[in-house]
């Protein structure tokens, strides 16, 4: 809504130079994806648990821990045991199952025994366990900021631009981050809407009581949940730190936005919480290219604030109506 | 017509006034349920001369709490003479007040705020704005600390405006958002239109100290030395602000707040102004927090946006949850444990005492004095004996070193504990990590395998901590409170002090 009318009104500036105009678009997509992938892990746990799960982005830096190790592991970027590509494959992987874990133990232990307290209860134990994980990570792996080395991995060849068709000009990073976050979400989508236990989450999501009358476990879905989510944070996780630094405090930042993105699209809402992404992707870079870069977060909450209040429920989101 | 429905409708229940008149004056004058809610308690009540001492401790008034608290804070430097826990001292005077004006927001208004710092930081600004060489102002210390309050309190009423039209979560969101605008400002705020306001990341530096009718208290006495004074200012503003919040959660306005807590929509129903409750909640707790930002300024001398980070946030947080929600005593006993603890924690050989104190105290109190206990304390002891034979054969560098600090404590782990010289970082991650999944586990089995594995437990926790928390106090320090929140939570919700429920509005 904002974003679009935000590029609108800049397309007479943006029209002399369209090379900036793309590489703006390709970056907001690139960084959109990630925020998506978040903001999906924050969307279906409250749509479920109607719990504000503060500790997501804690399991997104995990993620990228864990896929710094595996490389590590096989011998670092320069000079890998076996093929990059390879290597790669399994840092996705190990650190979607390491982050499933993860979140499925947070749920077990820090949230389930908390299911009928009063629900600042839960919120103050989600904090909790986010400052436990930080300075776990910090403990063990020191506060420094490590990279992934991305361009030393074959020759630098992720930097090399694979479309290159006018003024668009993609690298392969970016191609590789913004497909294979489609690819996550395409599966998740399918899971969701056609499968059984997809079913059962969007019937647990409507009503928890409800369905638990109909025959449906909630805890296994409530888990299964908890598995989606954080296994979509690790892969953001590996797929960010391909182009940025992995710090035991990275995870409260890009969390930030991962939630924010789900604010926007509507916090509960699935496909809000992709478009979210994508919009607070293209809302992030607009303004740090055309506006201003100092003062981008201030136009961004600024912009964020007035948005809650106009629509507290987002763009895609259902409003909340209580019942007596 | 409407009189006679009116007599009936107001008319006590049949024998209710009877039922009174039985129970004396200080049965309650309307309805009957406050009388049922305290029936429990009272049947719980201890018999003998406990009970009798718990009962006249019960009936002494807040107000001779308070005055031997503050006595027995006031005469605290008597005793230290540490220079540095004189400071202790003063920060911890400074934490109460936060934690309260928290609490306000918190415990009695049941709005989550997570932008509280916001306010802290405002009153710090503002006070350094003032009275500093930044506008070459220095303006009269009450003044400003007037200003501060004033304007923190508008503040909190403009990022509580949204509270009238989002509840619960989303609220929790927007203040979320604007703490990081605030944060934005003042990083960026060294050049807002050319005026510098906030001295960037610099922050502002040589800020006046207080000073009161013309006479300047002096930050540090000769030698560099924490001056006392501010200690004994701090605390006249904790006492006035604890009686004045006192008086609020008394009147008209703190029981409303309190039954919007218990349920907002039920609240309005009654009539009962809700949207401007949330406000006023709001900017009390901000006006609090301004106060206290303009003490630590004072004594500072300088502030820089650093001083307002979230690991902050989460440290009053704990107090305010440590203590229990909704107490005004709890958030002073939270502020005292946890600043206390945080100190303690500082110093290896001190850390040591706390942590194996702790450890030994859990246990008896989960397993009371009995066989099981012998067993598990035997147990864990024999393992630690065998464990070390064992390493000491394979490579005697791992218990060459002996623990950090010393005490007889140190000196008696140094021969049951492994103490490799250096430990690998696969050994530390493995060790700390499966520590926390066997604690995990622990919390799930009953019975008999529950002793058996906590022996390993126990064993591997003095491992842990001597060869990876101890050595990393900073760390550890913030670990340990991210856990008490998750562990109060589950354990007990409503904290030390604090009363039963609270419900986010």
């Amino acid at each position: 809504m904002i974003g679009p009318a935000l590029l609108l009104g800049l397309v007479p500036v943006a029209a002399v130079d369209f090379d900036r105009l793309f590489s703006t678009l390709v970056d907001s997509a690139t960084l959109g994806s990630i925020y998506a992938l978040i903001a999906l892990g924050y969307t279906m746990v409250y749509g479920i648990l109607k719990l504000l799960n503060f500790a997501h982005g804690d399991v997104f830096m995990i993620g990228a821990y864990i896929g710094l190790g595996i490389l590590h592991l096989f011998g670092g970027a320069a000079d890998p045991s076996i093929s990059i590509w390879l290597v790669l494959a399994i840092m996705v992987i190990a650190a979607m199952v390491g982050c499933a874990v993860v979140g499925v133990t947070i749920e077990r232990f820090a949230y389930r025994p908390l299911r009928t307290a009063p629900r600042i209860a839960p919120l103050i134990s989600a904090l909790g366990v986010s400052f436990f994980l930080q300075y776990s990570v910090q403990l063990l792996f020191t506060g420094q900021h490590r990279t992934y080395d991305t361009f030393l991995m074959d020759g630098g060849r992720l930097f090399e631009s694979v479309i290159a068709w006018g003024p668009l000009d993609v690298s392969l990073l970016r191609l590789i981050v913004i497909v294979s976050t489609a690819g996550l979400m395409l599966i998740l989508w399918w899971i969701v809407s056609r499968t059984r236990m997809g079913k059962a989450m969007r019937a647990t999501a409507v009503d928890r009581d409800a369905a638990a009358m109909m025959g449906i476990d909630v805890d296994r879905i409530i888990v299964f949940t908890f598995v989606l989510g954080s296994a979509l944070a690790g892969a953001g996780g590996v797929l960010f730190a391909m182009r940025s630094d992995v710090y035991p405090q990275m995870g409260f930042i890009v969390g930030l936005a991962g939630f924010v993105a789900a604010v926007i699209g509507g916090i509960g809402s699935v496909p809000g919480a992709m478009l979210g992404g994508y919009l607070l992707g293209l809302i992030e870079s607009v303004t740090q290219t055309y506006i201003t870069t100092q003062w981008s977060n201030l136009v961004i909450f600024s912009v964020l604030i007035v948005f809650m209040l106009v629509r507290p429920q987002g763009l895609l989101g259902r409003p909340d109506i209580r019942k007596v | 017509m409407g009189s006679h429905f009116d007599d009936e409708l107001t008319s006590p229940v049949e024998g209710a006034r009877e039922a009174a008149a039985a129970e004396g004056p200080a049965s309650p004058a309307v309805g009957r349920d406050e009388w049922v809610a305290r029936h429990g308690e009272r049947r719980l009540r201890r018999g003998g001369p406990l009970g009798t001492l718990e009962e006249r401790l019960r009936r002494v008034p807040w107000w001779a709490w308070l005055t031997l608290f503050v006595v027995l804070f006031a005469l605290l430097p008597v005793g230290v003479t540490d220079a540095y826990w004189r400071r202790v001292a003063f920060d911890t005077v400074l934490f109460m007040m936060l934690a309260l004006g928290l609490n306000v927001v918190v415990g009695w208004g049941g709005l989550l705020d997570l932008g509280y710092l916001m306010f802290y930081g405002f009153g710090a600004f503002t006070y350094a704005n003032l009275r500093s060489d930044q506008f070459d102002l220095h303006l009269p210390t009450l003044l400003v600390i007037a200003i501060a309050v004033v304007g923190g309190a508008l503040l909190g009423i403009l990022v509580g405006l949204p509270s009238r039209r989002l509840s619960g979560d989303y609220l929790a969101i927007v203040t979320l958002f604007a703490y990081q605008i605030f944060i934005s400002i003042l990083i960026g705020g060294d050049d807002i239109f050319g005026v510098d306001l906030t001295g960037g990341v610099n922050g502002i530096l040589k800020v006046d100290p207080l000073s009161f009718f013309g006479h300047s208290i002096p930050v540090s006495k000769e030698g560099g030395e924490f001056n006392v004074a501010y200690l004994y200012v701090a605390l006249v503003f904790f006492t006035l602000l604890f009686v004045a919040l006192r008086l609020v959660d008394r009147s008209r306005t703190g029981r409303a707040w309190r039954s919007l807590r218990e349920d907002s929509l039920a609240a309005q129903l009654m009539g009962m102004p809700v949207p401007w409750l949330k406000l006023m909640a709001f900017s009390f707790g901000a006006a609090v927090a301004a106060l206290t930002g303009t003490l630590l300024v004072s004594l500072n001398g300088s502030v820089f946006p650093g001083n307002f980070d979230l690991t902050l946030l989460i440290t009053i947080y704990a107090m305010m949850i440590l203590g229990g929600l909704g107490s005004q005593a709890g958030a002073v006993l939270g502020a005292i444990l946890i600043t206390v603890l945080l100190e303690l924690l500082r110093e290896p050989s001190n850390s040591r005492y706390i942590f194996y104190a702790v450890l030994v105290l859990g246990l008896v109190a989960v397993l009371r004095v009995s066989v099981r206990l012998a067993v598990v304390a035997g147990g864990v002891i024999l393992l630690g004996v065998l464990i070390r034979v064992v390493v000491d054969l394979v490579d005697s560098s791992w218990t060459g070193s002996a623990p950090d600090g010393s005490g007889w404590l140190g000196d008696l782990l140094a021969r049951w504990v492994v103490e490799p010289d250096s430990v690998a970082p696969w050994l530390k991650s493995t060790a700390y990590i499966s520590l926390i999944a066997l604690a995990l586990l622990l919390t799930t089995l009953r019975g008999w395998t529950r002793l058996a594995v906590l022996v390993p437990v126990l064993y591997l926790a003095t491992f842990v901590w001597e060869n990876v928390l101890a050595v990393q106090p900073e760390v550890t320090r913030y670990i340990l409170l991210g856990a008490l929140l998750v562990v109060v939570m589950i354990v007990r919700p409503n904290g030390l002090l604090g009363e039963k429920r609270v419900e986010i509005v």
